[in-house]
């Protein structure tokens, strides 16, 4: 008996490495730390009722972001592992199936659980107030959307200490993450986690095209949208057309591996390459669903912060839906080598170039909104003006790859690690840090520390940039991706040591955010204007943070910038400097739901008991997501009323007018 | 602090004069966005089947398995099944709530005879040797059509709630909703199930 537990721990748990023995203490010491806080400061009901049920599109923001912050500190922690291990020639820091496993996380990591809940955190704080809602068109379902996002991460996570982590690459080609060659837990953390989280994404992105097609505010048509909510809508048609391909490809895989199946596989008459084509019919569309919020950031800040009205905001708006077409029919640029011929891969050529158009438009409009312009160098501005040349330099080496005879070179190399660092760093995380600065003090009310923002700036870009270009280099001169040591005689040394120099000091610029964060908390100064920035759009015309219901009075909007023009009106005496004292109506609320993190849980359940073939395990929670379905169907709360004579007290307390 | 629903039901009716929307009609709209993402899940899975359609591996080869005589049967099933959800509707607009249960419940019972055909077909299959893991053929096929009755099941289960709930509260608001949403998930269905006809087993045995 104690025998066959001693067999069965050793297999469940990952043993043997003292890195994952200190990382299961630590999680152990940090799990027994909170949960002891918040039973010491009796904080449980307020957890509960206040975060875990909430149903508030800006709370349910704040908790994406935050949640998105740790994945960034885990997947950072993967990329310096693998940078201390490439730091020298012959290292042995890392062994190589260990190094497999931190690559493999690594991306998973950063894109899937990083980059896509920053970018659903900034949805959620900012697209119902720019549009002047009350909140999402089906708030139930965006806590649903958390929930699974959350719990698919923390499934794929637990891979770390229980059963192994998945190391068949970011994007798990078969017949590598098959069965046969992968038979391990791992690849099925790999397929669950994610599929639970996607189905959150896929309902995310119905959730807000909803929402931005039925909830804006009276007078806002579609031309008149403020920047960030067409690049929100631009992205959410491209998550419904894209993601119901990753839900199948990863059903499928997990048909192979459970099932018996033949879609993959070597024998049986699969087809391996179909697995990479479905999964880079996803995989293109979904680097353009980062990377076009990270856009319409940049066009807010741009235009705040050179006190101009963006300019070409048509062609802005033509661009962004331009790319979210295209970017369906370049996918076999990430496997010219396949052998598809030269009439596929000149279609793929092209249409991959033809993307740089758009996107060039795009860069253009930025820098002319620039020109001539009254520009602050607040933190937001800072990130954008980084975000340019970075951008532009990863963009031309992504022409180059897409030069499909010359991608014959550069396929697999790091040239291409070089290329799309520099635009999902210097595109999608300078876009979302701009985005953070910006609206931070509309998420918590006050600004973040100045001084500590740019030494974490300055840390940030020369980190990246000394990380970075020597990898362009090693690229040329033949050093592949995923490799986990080389030799001295290669020649690939010094190099190596400079991009390793490099990834520490981001490492450095992070830990220096966290401690802008903690000591503008500390020694935060509350906002009154509820409009830091002096903005132009309507989530700056409202206290910050904003109330729970958001627009006491729903705006009327009458252009692009209706802040903005009322201020300029007011001030030239158009307008009266205050407002007439509105007349407050009750305001209808959805209630809060325990559903969505109960129907999570259950998933979690099926996805850890399918993973390790535990049948009765899996089928118990499927059937407990079944039975919330059920009683969602069934609940008939319709939400209450918050009295009008509560809105005008809450409003004069919050507009200091009390 | 708040109050509840009920002492100010009044305002419900009112509710697009300050700034509200009409739950029914977002929700309308977010379910037809729902059928893309479907239609876009079924079509990831008919091009698996239809680029390994041929891929046999030395098994059967459809135009050796498929029995048409069932498919017929469970074609004409579904295609009624359709007919009367759309009378369920119409019986909800006219306001008869019985003959809308009436009619769900032919609707259903159509419903599961469809799945009883369709599982028993598949017994049928794997006792001639024909089953999940026999050749990338098999495979895709069962996961095509599997996917397309796993979503009747589905539907069976939902039907029945709503079932429920229209014989507990009538017609109101929120259950019209709900079969509106219902019957036009089912015509989706019934569309989809065309495709299957013509692509797996009309164009299996020519």
């Amino acid at each position: 008996m104690l025998e066959n537990l001693k067999q069965f721990a050793s297999e469940f748990f990952v043993t043997g490495d003292p890195l994952i023995y200190g990382a299961d203490v630590s999680i152990g010491l940090v799990t027994i730390a909170i949960v002891a806080g918040l039973t010491y400061f009796k904080k449980w009901k307020w957890l509960w009722r206040n975060w875990l049920t909430t149903v508030d599109h800006k709370k349910i923001g704040i908790m994406y972001i935050l949640a998105a912050i740790i994945m960034m500190f885990r997947g950072g922690v993967d990329a310096l592992m693998m940078r201390t291990q490439l730091a020298i020639p012959n290292f042995e820091f890392l062994h190589p199936e260990h190094y497999n496993q931190v690559f493999t996380t690594h991306g998973v990591v950063m894109i899937l659980f990083m980059a896509m809940p920053f970018m659903f955190g900034l949805f959620n704080v900012v697209v119902p107030l720019q549009i002047g809602a009350r909140d999402v068109a089906f708030p139930y379902l965006n806590s649903l959307s958390f929930w699974l996002f959350f719990l698919g991460a923390m499934l794929f996570n637990l891979s770390f200490v229980i059963g192994g982590s998945p190391d068949a690459g970011w994007l798990s080609y078969p017949p590598l993450s098959e069965l046969q060659f992968n038979p391990g837990p791992g690849q099925n953390f790999y397929i669950w986690g994610i599929q639970i989280s996607g189905i959150g994404s896929l309902a995310t992105g119905i959730n807000f095209l909803v929402t931005i097609i039925k909830m804006r505010a009276p007078g806002m048509t579609m031309m008149k949208m403020p920047m960030f909510t067409w690049s929100v809508f631009a992205t959410c048609v491209i998550i419904i057309f894209a993601f119901p391909i990753l839900t199948v490809t990863l059903a499928l895989l997990f048909l192979d591996r459970f099932g018996g199946g033949h879609f993959f596989t070597l024998d049986g008459g699969g087809n391996p390459m179909m697995y990479i084509n479905l999964i880079w019919m996803w995989g293109h569309p979904e680097v353009y669903i980062v990377i076009l919020p990270a856009f319409g950031i940049f066009s807010e800040v741009v235009s705040v912060f050179s006190r101009k009205k963006l300019f070409g905001y048509t062609s802005m708006v033509f661009a962004m839906m331009i790319i979210a077409f295209v970017s369906f029919f370049t996918w076999a640029h990430h496997f010219f080598t396949m052998g598809s011929g030269a009439d596929v891969n000149a279609f793929f050529a092209l249409s991959t170039m033809l993307i740089a158009i758009p996107t060039g438009v795009k860069i253009f409009n930025w820098l002319f909104t620039m020109y001539r312009g009254r520009i602050r160098f607040d933190l937001p501005m800072l990130w954008t003006v980084a975000f340019i040349p970075a951008f532009i330099v990863g963009g031309m080496t992504g022409v180059l790859l897409a030069v499909a005879p010359a991608d014959f070179q550069y396929h697999n190399s790091y040239f291409l690690i070089a290329h799309f660092h520099q635009v999902l760093i210097g595109g999608v995380v300078f876009g979302y840090f701009a985005g953070m600065y910006y609206w931070w003090p509309k998420m918590f009310g006050f600004k973040l520390n100045e001084t500590l923002g740019r030494w974490s700036f300055w840390f940030w870009n020369i980190g990246f940039y000394v990380c970075f270009m020597p990898q362009y280099l090693l690229g040329l001169m033949g050093m592949t991706r995923r490799v986990s040591t080389f030799d001295w005689d290669t020649g690939w040394g010094p190099l190596n040591v400079v991009s390793t120099v490099g990834a520490y000091l981001m490492g450095i610029a992070f830990i220096l955010q966290a401690v802008q964060i903690a000591y503008s908390f500390k020694y935060r100064e509350k906002d009154t204007t509820g409009d830091m920035w002096d903005a132009h759009t309507l989530e700056w015309t409202i206290p910050s943070p904003a109330p729970e219901y958001n627009f006491a009075i729903t705006p009327v909007v009458d252009s692009r910038d209706p802040l903005w023009v009322d201020k300029q009106r007011r001030a030239a005496g158009k307008l009266p400097q205050k407002d007439a004292k509105p007349k407050y109506e009750p305001i209808h609320m959805p209630s809060n739901s325990g559903i969505p993190i109960v129907f999570s849980t259950f998933f979690f359940i099926a996805g850890f008991g399918f993973t390790f073939h535990w049948v009765w395990m899996g089928v118990l929670g499927l059937a407990g997501v079944l039975a919330c379905l059920a009683a969602r169907s069934m609940n008939d709360d319709e939400g209450f009323y918050i009295p009008a004579e509560e809105v005008e007290k809450t409003e004069a307390s919050l507009r200091g007018t009390l | 602090m708040a109050q509840a629903v009920s002492q100010h039901g009044h305002d419900h009716a009112h509710g697009h004069d300050h700034g509200h929307h009409d739950p029914q009609e977002l929700k309308m709209l977010g379910f037809w966005i729902f059928l893309i993402t479907d239609v876009v899940l079924f079509g990831t899975l008919f091009a698996t089947y239809v680029v390994l359609h041929n891929n046999t591996a030395g098994g059967p080869t459809a135009h050796e398995i498929f029995e048409m005589p069932g498919v017929i049967a469970e074609t004409f099933i579904l295609l009624t099944s359709s007919f009367t959800s759309g009378l369920a509707v119409l019986a909800m607009n006219a306001g008869k709530v019985k003959q809308l249960i009436s009619w769900l419940v032919v609707t259903w019972i159509l419903g599961a005879s469809f799945i009883f055909l369709e599982v028993d077909e598949f017994i049928k299959m794997v006792h001639e040797g024909f089953n999940y893991g026999t050749s990338a053929f098999a495979t895709s096929f069962f996961t095509l059509v599997g996917t397309h009755g796993l979503h009747v099941s589905m539907g069976l289960g939902w039907m029945l709630l709503i079932m429920i709930q229209l014989a507990r509260k009538g017609i109101t608001d929120v259950t019209r909703g709900k079969v509106n949403v219902i019957s036009l998930y089912w015509h989706f269905l019934d569309a989809v199930w065309i495709f299957l006809l013509s692509v797996v087993y009309l164009m299996g045995v020519m």
